[in-house]
């Protein structure tokens, strides 16, 4: 008998709900407001410096379940690394987010751009002129290259954060 | 009735059920949004109501595929049958006074001949899928209209008990005093809890329990087979509601209204009930659906018709 | 007879280390500055564990396990909570200054201090200190130096001085500072130093030509391969990314190169992505008109036409292509029209070495069994120019005189400190004799100088000393007769002697090495032949019996114009330029090749052959083993395998399917043909070999960009490509498991991401690989085959001719092979040739050091700069062996040597 009455309840109840307003954002008319945390579209960003971010260590490739970044590292003659090409496959990306989290240099990031939609698949290739973008994006004050400790064009040895500088391996001081 | 008003009757009505039956699923959808808070189909013509339209071109232009491991000629009857039992039924149903296709004497007794018969349709596209989900749906659907077929009949007995006929004409008429839903309440309980078990609707859609079953029955089904299996469900819905409302809400009975309007807004009503069913209830699980079935609603149905029957012995007495 | 580990009970091996004996176990200690072929100096305190008295001790004391011996009874944890926190604080120190740059390091993802800090559960950095830095160096195109990132494990040293005997690297200033380096920027001098890139655990060495393409561990597709750069069969893996190999690794095997390659066969794999690669077939339409590219159909139906249309087909194999391709081409030419690919005097040398190893009762030694000699002679091969990693080998030979002196001392061999200490000074003989002064004569007891025919001499005077009956030698000077008798007296009294000699001292001296070889086996000692071989596949050519080039040459002359199809091979580089511009004239030339030669140039058609990298097949090493190189990754376009396009024409030829369409197919039709050859099917694997039902990936589990890599082309992702060839899978799905030995295509498990996981892969540390190491000898010495002495007169003895100088082939690691010197880092290292002449000689030309110089013989005139070595015989002058802008002489000859006009 309560069975019969907790359906009749639920159904009554159910009922009241055409009085409710209605949850759906009409989109596109309607504008959903994006938390700044969302993973939509993907970035590469530069440092303050304004030199590319990314030292094309293939973390974030390694990180992706779906395996849609493939890049190749290379080298400028100040023995600064950087990708020589760099691409997302958009047409098989899930936004996961992986890729940012394994990044060591805040350089890949995910934005708040999901409006990606296209009628080729092709067009979902992102090469790393698509991808990079002239600001830091979230973390606005961090250079990978100003905490490691290798040397390259306008950072010698010794010149990076908590750093002393190099030993003279000739000297006799104790 | 003149062969010329027969047909108009026959085509007529036919006519009006598969729009009513084709619109349901616009109907179904925006109701369902309405009480989950949502708007449902809403883009695709005034109100959304031309998506119908664009759901039949899209399923009408699929491709008509049967799977190479099927037993075809089943196969390809199997949705037919569901539509074609409940396109009888309605033969005997009485819309009103004029307007209906034949008066049986034993109208409801066809009507529960053709919804067993109605039942071959999802056991023979199961089998005929050749598939594991769709057998067990097939099976499902065997078992459960088995189970409910036995008192859906029994708790129609106590109307036909109080009007003294199995003509729905007669049933109708003899509501003039009283709908029997006062008197034959628990039997229209009992009928509607069977009228859902055989329409394979929520809560009761075991045969095709998607969450277990993919699709059930019809898991291997595309294109416009499946989209008869979709019509004869809707179909199954619009008769069990306008069944409801001959046998127990006085069918096209009403004041001012005509007949003809009584009578759709009396089975619309109960077409709105089985969509607030399926948005509120859960599915439930497969043996507390025969349990209730055995333990639950038979018993109930004989205890109804053994009190009326010594009601109705007791004033004729 | 057990020891105690974590109160579990094992068998106690009282010469191994706990280390070693918690390795084997499968146990995971850490460790950095133990390695199993460099010993143990107990220097990184890494490997603590804490040991008890006995069983009632509950307090232990922390020992390093490296240092102390598994001996019956001992008793200590590994889990030990102590133990554990003494570990993770030695980390935390090592990782003090370590540089935070892992994600620009070539050793993150492969990095040993990567995994012993993950292992230890070192995680953040406490030390607020400022890290102290240093300056790198340029240490040549081999290997990468980036100085901040070490952990003073004291490895490179130990490897580059006391392994590998370098003396440019060294250890300078003191504590924290300690800097390894070299005392200025330059080059690397050793033959060895792309080995500091395995040894290093972290990364301060780093493959320099890996840097040039970098690619992670786990991105690159590897496969197991074969070095082709000598005829030792040193096992590489070469791992590649987006179509062309990236690095070549060492690939363990305990009887050959164990953990070390040279740099030759670890760095001369550029040669597969030169500009000379071919890549396409090439079609000549006109007599007169340039090589254009052509289609697959289109080449192969003008090969048709040319095997038609000549009178006669020839065909020409190849020292340096597989055994497969070789049996291709025998059987579409037949036995009687397949001649060797090689210069005269070398296939002469080999056939009659092939005949040694045969008939002779003394075995041939592994380069393993070569270490454990005790005592060495090296007989006209500067083995470290023609097989290197034996070079190492006899290096470590020498280190018996010092084990020996440990074992007096009850000093256990893997205590290396201890060793050096013991046995300082003292070495086991190793006698070289060679034409000019080598980079091994720092190890050796005794050096012999002179050309090929003086050191026959001498090796048939060793002989002769050594057994009586021994053919003797006549003239011999007192000096060198005294030589020879502490030679003979130095092997003599060695428990395990070994001769070497090769194809290059001519017959008379492989004749006088086997007769010093029979000599120590009659005198009972365990004695061992090394024979040096030019190439990486003599042996397997000499083997499927060719006929001589020089017959070749003249069978075209007296036939007219016949089809020759050319396999793998410059001709020029066999034989006197003339002759083979006289042949190629009259013949109608096929080439089948991966790399653009002079013969190429000179084809009517040229079809493009895989090579290591991207081609599969059997090669034949020095020691008659066979052995198996499986691609890495499919070949580009229309580029396969020899022995592929053979089958092909040869269908074409007669109109039927061809004989094989895969590569176990001709290896089967090999083996069937050749008795000698039966083993080559057993040289890994077959195609249909799966492992739990699943073929063994090439793609490590983490291979990265599947569905990226492509997508600028094509955006759908095609299905791995089939290979017929071999059991392995281009593709990171397959048997998750350890693959069998010549299958293996990674070194890596979980928790041990760098080389040094090669220890999970074998049976014990340092010893076999699990099932077996892979390779099949083919060849076994007969132990009841007659022992009696090779007949044949020494040579005369050498005269000086005035005005005249004997022009002798001086061999050069990175310059005389072939294929290597394409390789852009190993043609850097190769340096300027020079003429080598005695000081005295020089200043009779009245030349100084680096002076060109014309040199005039055997009709050719060349020019190059002159170099003093006082170890040639006046009189005599080393010429660059196999230099591609030096023609081919027929050396040693006579020739004449002018001062020109710089």
């Amino acid at each position: 008998m309560s069975y019969f009455i907790n359906t009749l309840a639920t159904l009554g109840r159910y009922l009241l709900h055409s009085f409710r307003p209605r949850a759906t954002i009409q989109y596109p008319e309607e504008r959903p407001a994006i938390p700044p945390r969302w993973r939509g579209r993907i970035v590469l960003t530069r440092d303050p410096d304004g030199g590319e971010r990314c030292v094309a260590c293939y973390l974030c490739a390694v990180a992706c379940p779906v395996d849609c970044i493939a890049l190749q590292a290379t080298e400028d003659e100040h023995g600064r690394r950087y990708p020589a090409f760099f691409r997302i496959n958009f047409s098989r990306c899930i936004f996961c987010g992986y890729c940012e989290e394994a990044c060591p240099t805040d350089a890949i990031q995910l934005t708040a751009d999901f409006e990606m939609s296209e009628y080729r698949r092709t067009n979902l290739v992102y090469e790393k002129e698509h991808l990079l973008i002239d600001g830091p994006g979230k973390h606005p004050g961090y250079n990978y290259y100003r905490v490691a400790g290798l040397a390259i064009g306008g950072k010698d040895k010794g010149e990076a954060e908590n750093e002393r500088p190099p030993v003279d391996v000739r000297d006799l001081m104790p | 009735m003149s062969a010329g008003a027969a047909l108009a009757n026959v085509f007529g009505i036919l006519a009006v059920l598969l729009t009513w039956a084709a619109l349901l699923i616009w109907v179904e959808r925006r109701l369902l949004a309405l009480w989950q808070d949502r708007y449902g189909p809403n883009r695709v013509g005034p109100f959304g109501l031309l998506q119908v339209v664009a759901d039949m071109i899209k399923i009408l232009t699929k491709a008509d595929w049967v799977p190479p491991f099927a037993d075809r000629l089943v196969f390809i009857l199997a949705p037919a049958v569901i539509v074609v039992t409940v396109l009888f039924s309605f033969a005997v149903i009485p819309v009103a006074p004029g307007i209906g296709i034949a008066d049986l004497d034993i109208g409801l007794l066809f009507v529960l001949a053709m919804a067993a018969l109605g039942a071959y349709s999802a056991m023979l596209a199961g089998w005929a899928s050749n598939s594991k989900y769709a057998l067990l749906g097939g099976l499902r659907t065997a078992a459960q209209t088995v189970s409910y077929e036995v008192f859906m009949g029994l708790s129609l007995m106590g109307v036909v008990m109080l009007a003294g006929s199995f003509d729905l004409r007669e049933i109708v008429e003899a509501q003039r005093g009283m709908w029997f839903v006062l008197p034959q309440f628990i039997g229209f309980l009992t009928f509607l809890a069977a009228g859902v078990a055989e329409s394979h609707r929520l809560p009761l859609d075991l045969p095709e329990g998607e969450t277990e079953l993919v699709a059930g029955y019809h898991t291997e089904y595309s294109g416009m087979k499946f989209g008869l299996f979709f019509v004869g469900e809707y179909l199954g819905i619009i008769l069990v509601s306008a069944l409801i409302a001959t046998l127990f809400f006085g069918g096209w009975l009403g004041p001012v209204l005509p007949p003809v309007l009584w009578f759709l807004v009396k089975t619309s009503v109960f077409i709105a009930l089985f969509v607030l069913l399926r948005a509120a209830l859960p599915r439930p699980r497969y043996d507390r659906l025969m349990a209730f079935a055995w333990k639950a609603m038979l018993p109930l149905t004989l205890l109804n018709l053994v009190v009326t029957g010594a009601v109705v012995l007791a004033r004729s007495g | 007879m057990s020891l105690y580990i974590d109160r579990a009970e094992y068998p106690a091996q009282p010469d191994k280390n706990l280390l070693e004996v918690c390795l084997s176990l499968g146990l995971d200690l850490p460790y950095f500055c133990w390695h199993p072929a460099l010993g143990s100096v107990g220097a990184c305190r890494q490997c603590a564990v804490k040991q008890f008295k006995d069983e009632n001790d509950q307090r232990g004391r922390l020992v390093m396990a490296c240092m102390t011996p598994a001996a019956e009874g001992t008793r200590i944890s590994v889990d030990d909570p102590e133990a554990r926190a003494f570990r993770a604080q030695v980390i935390e120190w090592l990782m003090t200054n370590h540089p935070h740059d892992c994600p620009v390091c070539d050793e993150g993802g492969e990095c040993h201090l990567q995994d012993m800090t993950v292992m230890t559960g070192h995680t953040y950095r406490r030390c607020r200190a400022a890290k102290r830095t240093f300056r790198n160096q340029y240490l040549g195109p081999f290997v990468n130096h980036e100085m901040n990132r070490c952990i003073t494990c004291y490895r490179c040293v130990r490897f580059y001085r006391d392994y590998a005997g370098g003396d440019d690297l060294e250890a300078q200033a003191s504590r924290n500072r300690v800097y390894f380096g070299r005392a200025a920027d330059g080059t690397l001098e050793s033959e060895f130093s792309g080995n500091l890139v395995e040894v290093c655990p972290t990364g301060v060495f780093t493959d320099a030509t890996l840097k040039q393409h970098y690619t992670r561990k786990w991105d690159l597709q590897n496969g197991p391969s074969l070095c082709p750069h000598c005829a030792l069969g040193c096992n590489t893996l070469i791992g590649e990314r987006y179509g062309e190999p990236r690095r070549v690794l060492n690939r363990y095997h305990h009887d050959i190169n164990g953990y070390f390659l040279c740099d030759r066969g670890r760095y001369g794999y550029g040669f597969m992505t030169a500009p000379s690669r071919l890549s396409a077939p090439l079609l000549r339409p006109a007599a007169d008109a340039s090589l254009h590219p052509a289609a697959a159909d289109e080449a192969l139906a003008a090969a048709a036409a040319l095997l038609r249309e000549g009178a006669g087909i020839i065909g020409i194999g190849s020292p340096r292509a597989s055994l497969e391709a070789n049996f291709a081409l025998r059987r579409l030419v037949g036995p009687e029209r397949f001649f060797a690919g090689v210069g005269e005097a070398e296939g002469r040398a080999t056939a009659l070495i092939l005949d040694l190893m045969r008939q002779l009762p003394v075995p041939v030694a592994t380069l393993r069994q070569a270490e454990d000699s005790d005592a060495a002679l090296v007989l006209g091969e500067d083995v470290l120019a023609t097989a290197p990693r034996l070079g190492l080998a006899l290096r470590q030979s020498t280190r018996h005189a010092a084990l020996a002196a440990a074992d007096r001392l009850n000093l256990p061999h893997w205590d290396a400190a201890a060793v050096q200490v013991a046995g300082r000074d003292q070495r086991s003989p190793l006698i070289l004799a060679t034409c000019a002064s080598t980079r091994l004569d720092d190890a050796a007891s005794a050096t012999v100088h002179g050309p090929s025919d003086e050191i026959a001499r001498f090796a048939a005077a060793v002989a002769h000393a050594l057994d009586g009956s021994a053919p003797e030698v006549a003239g011999l000077d007192e000096a060198r007769r005294q030589l020879a008798q502490a030679a003979a007296a130095a092997l003599s009294s060695a428990q395990r002697p070994l001769v070497v000699a090769g194809a290059r001292g001519g017959e008379a001296l492989i004749r006088a090495a086997a007769n010093i070889a029979l000599a120590l086996h009659r005198r009972g000692r365990a004695t061992r032949l090394v024979w040096v071989l030019p190439e990486c596949n003599s042996l397997g050519l000499a083997l499927l019996a060719p006929r001589p080039l020089a017959e070749a040459l003249a069978a075209a002359e007296a036939a007219g114009a016949p089809t020759a199809i050319v396999l793998e091979n410059d001709l020029y580089r066999r034989a006197p330029h003339r002759a083979i511009d006289a042949f190629l004239a009259k013949a109608r030339v096929a080439v089948i090749d991966h790399t653009r030669h002079a013969t190429v140039e000179a084809a009517q058609l040229v079809l493009p052959a895989a090579a290591f990298a991207d081609g599969s097949g059997t090669l034949v090493s020095s020691e008659g083993r066979a052995q198996r190189y499986l691609r890495a990754y499919p070949a580009a376009g229309d580029i396969t395998d020899g022995w592929r396009w053979l089958g092909r024409l040869g269908a074409l030829a007669d109109g039927r399917a061809p004989d094989w369409q895969s590569l176990d197919e001709v290896t089967r039709a090999c083996a069937a043909e050749f008795p000698t050859l039966a083993g080559i099917v057993d040289a890994a694997p077959s195609a249909a070999f799966r492992a739990g039902g699943r073929k063994i990936p090439r793609q490590p589990p983490r291979y990265s960009g599947r569905t990226a890599m492509r997508a600028d082309r094509q955006i759908h992702e095609p299905p791995p490509p089939a290979d017929p060839d071999s059991a392995l899978a281009f593709s990171m799905e397959g048997h998750p498991g350890q693959a069998p030995a010549a299958l293996l295509t990674w070194y890596r498990v979980p928790g041990w991401n760098s080389v040094q996981a090669v220890n999970k892969f074998q049976q014990e540390v340092g010893g076999e690989l699990r099932g077996g190491d892979p390779g099949v000898r083919l060849l076994q010495a007969d132990s009841a085959a007659a022992a009696g002495f090779l007949a044949g007169d020494a040579p005369e003895p050498f005269a000086r001719r005035p005005g005249e100088w004997l022009l002798l082939p001086h061999d050069l690691i990175f310059c005389s092979e072939e294929l290597s010197l394409l390789a852009p880092a190993v043609a850097q290292r190769a340096g300027p040739a020079r003429l080598l002449l005695h000081p005295g000689d020089l200043q009779e030309l009245g030349l100084a050091d680096g002076d060109p110089a014309q040199v005039e013989a055997g009709g050719e005139t060349m020019h190059l700069r002159v170099q003093p070595d006082p170890a040639l015989a006046p009189g005599t002058a080393a010429l660059p062996a196999g230099l591609p802008r030096l023609p081919w002489l027929d050396l040693p000859a006579w020739g004449s040597i002018r001062r020109v006009r710089g």
